[in-house]
């Protein structure tokens, strides 16, 4: 399961007053079960309106979607949103973060502190469960951050550019854990990002939006074996589609440093 | 053995030093400490001494400015004119002024304590009710601005005098205030953590106990502490001209037996435990909310 469907998805925002702003136009794709779905486009092109749509945290303002059959109406914890910024709780220990979600449901502290456990021994970060947040490394605190979302049994992971806030060195290395939690656990990942390398090392599919509205661009499917060489023809081929496609968009829109900065994780 | 270069010969070699980090931490410590200390005793000093030399000098009638040797001679006689006007029941030997403190103490501790509460509940209601706050807010907004000062007639008048009164004082002193405060802390609040509350499957009131209310004490009680100094003040006040007791009427009874000695004692003791006051609330903030780092207090 994990499936979601957006259909003709528009958000305008502040559609009553005189700056009203229309983010996302008419956008309609699939989220197949199990799969690595990445969102790559500009900056301000709407990616983060979508997410948070998706995890229903925003309503659009028409258009309609679906999870696993059900409309999305509000948050729930089959869908669990992963912010740039790393959102612990700071008064909170790295254990009854990640426990947070089962508190809410009201389930014994011996329960919740087991499960809790489980999950930071998958996510590496067991011996650090009595430190608090500002203990951690920014790496770690995103780690934490998937521990508590997966403690729920979500099945669907939304993040919005998780790794952006960390350094290129840490990033790769949340790059290839979270493939390797994906990979084990078969969730359904929606990724936004603005890297194309992150892009083309993640997604079995990439979404790309287009800026001012954002409307889709296209939906390009990656077939390479994984784990994903950086320096192989494949990764060069996909990398050079993607800045094609994004050149014209961004041009448009911004100007050439946008590009750099969407290339700049080549290591 | 360790595959470490030995120190060079021509250094000189430093005697016994197991954990020289903290140690040097340690004596860092002590030094500021001794530091700070000297200080404190120099202006001390220098304050008295000036006093000293102004009596000495006979720039000012003694009567009213005692030369500090007098002051502290008699401090322990002073005790004999509390009893019967402070109001206080006499408990034997010097508790007399104790007593006075503790009744000062009281009256501020129980109207904080009354007010962090109550205005802690009413901005919670009224961000959480949005008629509630609409209805009570703007009302709230003109009251703030009283000083808690002004609020000692009325006080007297509608509690007469006694702890009543004075507690009144300094809740409806601080209550005002800090429920702007709190509705101010809540709207502040980081939209990221409400939303990863959402997220997680958070209920609206959930999301206010669970992490606006962790999320905002730090703020309050930081607001808290700048107008303990106000409440502080305010009791002091009403004690000075109705409620017979306490810190502030030692001083008053000094002022009306023409007893200048009694009256710096009182003053004197103001300032000491105003001071260790603000001292423990330092030390509770840190201690309770570290997770916000003392630096960002
Ligand atoms: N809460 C909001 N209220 C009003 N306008 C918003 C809000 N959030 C986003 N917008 C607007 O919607 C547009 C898309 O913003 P969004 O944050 O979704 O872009 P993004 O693709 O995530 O950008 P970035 O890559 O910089 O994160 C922007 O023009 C932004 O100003
Ligand atoms: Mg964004």
């Amino acid at each position: 399961m994990g499936q979601i469907i957006c259909d003709h998805l528009s958000k305008i925002w502040n559609p009553d007053s005189a700056d009203a702003n229309l983010a996302i136009d008419e956008v309609s794709f699939t989220v197949h079960p199990g799969e690595f779905l990445v969102i790559i486009g500009p900056s301000g092109c709407g990616k983060s309106t979508l997410l948070s749509m998706m995890a229903g945290l925003d309503m659009p303002t028409s258009g309609a979607m679906i999870h696993n059959g059900e409309p999305i109406t509000g948050p729930s914890t089959d869908r669990s949103m992963i912010f740039q910024q790393a959102s612990l709780f700071p008064w909170l220990s790295v254990l009854d973060n990640v426990a947070f979600g089962l508190d809410l449901q009201g389930i014994s502290k011996q329960e919740r502190t087991e499960r809790a456990k489980q999950y930071l021994q998958q996510v590496g970060l067991l011996k650090s469960a009595t430190r608090y947040p500002h203990q951690l490394s920014g790496g770690m605190q995103q780690r934490a951050c998937i521990a508590r979302a997966l403690c729920l049994g979500t099945d669907v992971l939304l993040m919005d550019e998780p790794f952006a806030a960390l350094d290129v060195q840490t990033r790769h290395q949340m790059q290839k854990f979270l493939l390797e939690l994906w990979e084990g656990t078969n969730k359904t990942v929606v990724f936004v990002t603005h890297h194309i390398d992150e892009a083309v090392y993640l997604a079995d599919r990439v979404l790309i939006l287009t800026a001012n509205p954002g409307r889709v661009l296209e939906m390009i499917p990656i077939e390479m074996e994984r784990p994903r060489d950086m320096m192989s023809k494949g990764f060069e081929y996909h990398r050079n589609l993607f800045v094609e496609h994004l050149r014209s968009e961004v041009v448009r829109a911004f100007e050439e440093q946008e590009l750099a900065e969407m290339l700049d994780t080549r290591v | 053995m360790t595959t470490k270069m030995p120190p060079p010969a021509s250094r000189p070699v430093r005697s016994a030093a197991p954990a020289p980090g903290r140690q040097a931490a340690r004596t860092r410590w002590a030094k500021n400490a001794a530091q700070s200390v000297m200080w404190w005793c120099i202006s001390l000093g220098l304050f008295i001494g000036i006093w000293e030399l102004i009596t000495v000098l006979g720039w000012t009638n003694t009567i009213i400015l005692p030369p500090p040797h007098e002051f502290f001679a008699e401090i322990a006689n002073q005790d004999q004119f509390l009893a019967p006007r402070i109001g206080v029941e006499r408990t034997g030997g010097n508790f007399v002024l104790l007593t006075a403190i503790v009744a000062t103490l009281k009256r501020v501790l129980i109207g904080l304590v009354m007010g962090f509460v109550a205005a802690l509940g009413v901005g919670g209601l009224a961000c959480y009710f949005d008629l509630f706050g609409k209805l009570t807010l703007p009302v709230i907004t003109l009251l703030a601005p009283i000083a808690p000062i002004a609020w000692i007639p009325f006080a007297i008048m509608a509690f007469g005098i006694g702890d009543s009164a004075a507690i009144f004082v300094v809740f409806i002193g601080i209550f005002f205030l800090l429920t702007l405060a709190t509705v101010n802390a809540i709207r502040n609040v980081n939209q990221l953590y409400i939303n990863t509350a959402r997220v997680l499957g958070a209920s609206r009131r959930q999301v206010m106990f669970k992490v606006i209310l962790p999320a905002i004490i730090p703020d309050l009680f930081f607001i808290l502490r700048i107008n303990f100094f106000a409440a502080w003040m305010a009791v002091l006040a009403a004690e000075m001209v109705g409620v017979n007791t306490g810190l502030g009427a030692i001083v008053m009874v000094g002022r009306q037996m023409f007893n200048a000695k009694l009256m710096f004692l009182g003053m004197a003791v103001i300032g000491l435990v105003g001071y260790l006051l603000d001292v423990v609330f330092r030390q509770l903030q840190n201690r309770v909310l570290w997770w916000k780092g003392a630096s960002q207090l």
